[in-house]
């Protein structure tokens, strides 16, 4: 046990910070991206706040393309643009960009889902006080959103740290990258099974505190 | 004064529409409170939604002192909205933010209110409906009868001439009905402020309004001063009211 952890502590520890990172930069963006993707996609309906029954249609439509494109596919697309937003292709940094783009759709409809559930009348209530469309966006649905926007935030989490695995896989670093250099190139499963416990943890660990963040949040159930 | 001159709402196109108000005309004195009942499906709420404009009318006039807010847009509609306040029957609170918070919705929606006077306000308005020691709980630590009198703290927040209630007392038990009802009463009188009333309950109509319009199959059966009206019943939709009733 000691002897693994002189041998593999180190560059464990580093893979984990790389996959954190790479998992908290990548929803940070695909977030920047696809929230105000979702906002559109729920405002835009038809009987919703600002609707435009055209556009919603299109644009539903671009993003469940975008959507269905696999992962692994897009990465190796996005790779003359990730030069160019980056400088490289290699490296964590520059797995950032097609996890972002690939978890931005994902992420508008997990948003459309959360402010799809937002009550109607309070909507209604909101406009027969003067409300500007832009003030019930801000002030009613991404507020009384928050607890399912939350539990939508877990999710995107975990799934991008599960992407994270597959660009460590072709040099992006992290977890996954230890896992496939060590547990498939070499033969040593035993990094393996650490880097899959450690996975769990994360996920465990991410989950708990985002189940636990929107119980506090949620005024609802006093 | 709230005018409405034969305003008509047509649901659907074709066969299949659906005529929900046939050339409804009513007059509601500034200063009155005014009850609009009839049965479910007799198009009571399509008419409050034309009033606070949820619903555009098909044709018709909702004028509101003079003016047609159902040719108001923009600005000028949000302008008018504030001088009216609507109260739901199913409350429709801010579920996560305080009592406090909710009342102080619609002033925050308008510039130029400080800080302190925001506060002042809500506290003045808590006291007016009786749940100052309120401010703090959320709306889903309330009683039905408590979140109704934070909606209308809240509908009165911008100091409106009219406020619109759409079956305020519905989802209440007879003794918190009554106790609402006090409620309006005292708004009325104190604050001078226009009460439109629809519902399908006779014992709100006869407890508090002066005025009644009943409504059936979204026509204006029968309207006038209430002991008129329930004394001397002249169309059948009145009459099967009042029997269905007693």
């Amino acid at each position: 046990m000691a002897e693994f952890l002189e041998q593999y502590g180190l560059l464990l520890a580093e893979g984990t910070l790389e996959t954190l990172y790479m998992t908290g930069a990548a929803t940070f963006f695909a977030y920047v991206l696809g929230l105000p993707m979702g906002v559109l996609l729920t405002v835009t309906k038809p009987g919703a706040i600002a609707p435009a029954p055209r556009f919603n249609w299109v644009f539903g439509w671009a993003v469940n393309i975008l959507r269905s494109i696999p992962f692994i596919i897009l990465m190796f697309f996005m790779i003359p643009a990730t030069r160019a937003i980056v400088g490289t292709s290699i490296g964590a940094t520059a797995a950032l960009v097609p996890l972002s783009v690939s978890a931005a759709p994902f992420v508008a409809r997990m948003v459309e889902q959360s402010l799809e559930e937002v009550d109607k009348g309070v909507l209604e209530a909101a406009v027969c006080m003067g409300a500007t469309r832009w003030q019930i966006i801000t002030r009613v649905l991404l507020v009384e959103s928050v607890p399912s926007l939350l539990r939508g935030l877990s999710i995107c989490i975990i799934t991008i740290l599960g992407y994270t695995a597959i660009t460590g896989s072709v040099g992006a670093g992290g977890l996954g990258n230890i896992a496939y250099r060590f547990g498939y190139q070499r033969y040593q499963t035993s990094v393996m099974y650490v880097v899959i416990v450690m996975i769990i943890l994360l996920v465990c660990i991410i989950q708990t505190i985002f189940d636990a963040a929107a119980r506090r949040t949620d005024k609802r159930n006093r | 004064m709230i005018e409405i001159q034969e305003l008509t709402k047509v649901f659907g196109q074709g066969e299949a529409s659906v005529t929900a108000l046939d050339h409804v005309s009513l007059t509601v004195q500034t200063g009155d409170i005014y009850g609009i009942i009839g049965m479910s499906g007799a198009g009571k709420s399509t008419l409050l939604r034309c009033l606070s404009l949820l619903e555009t009318p098909t044709s018709g006039r909702v004028l509101l002192d003079g003016r047609d807010i159902a040719a108001m847009s923009g600005a000028a509609l949000r302008g008018a909205r504030r001088k009216m306040g609507v109260v739901f029957q199913g409350y429709n609170l801010l579920m996560q933010k305080t009592v406090a918070q909710n009342v102080a919705f619609p002033l925050k929606l308008e510039k130029g209110w400080q800080k302190d006077a925001v506060e002042a306000r809500v506290r003045e308005l808590l006291e007016l409906v009786g749940l100052a020691d309120k401010a703090a709980a959320y709306p889903a630590q309330l009683s039905g009868g408590q979140k109704q009198r934070v909606a209308i703290a809240r509908a009165l927040a911008t100091s409106p001439e009219t406020l619109l209630c759409d079956e305020p007392t519905s989802a209440l038990d007879p003794l918190t009905t009554q106790s609402m009802l006090k409620l309006l009463r005292d708004i009325n009188r104190k604050l001078g402020v226009t009460i439109l009333i629809i519902t399908h309950e006779l014992t709100v109509v006869s407890a508090i309004c002066s005025h009644v319009a009943v409504i059936g199959e979204g026509r204006v059966a029968e309207q006038g001063a209430v002991e008129t009206v329930f004394t001397a019943p002249q169309s059948p939709v009145t009459r099967q009211l009042l029997n269905r009733e007693v």
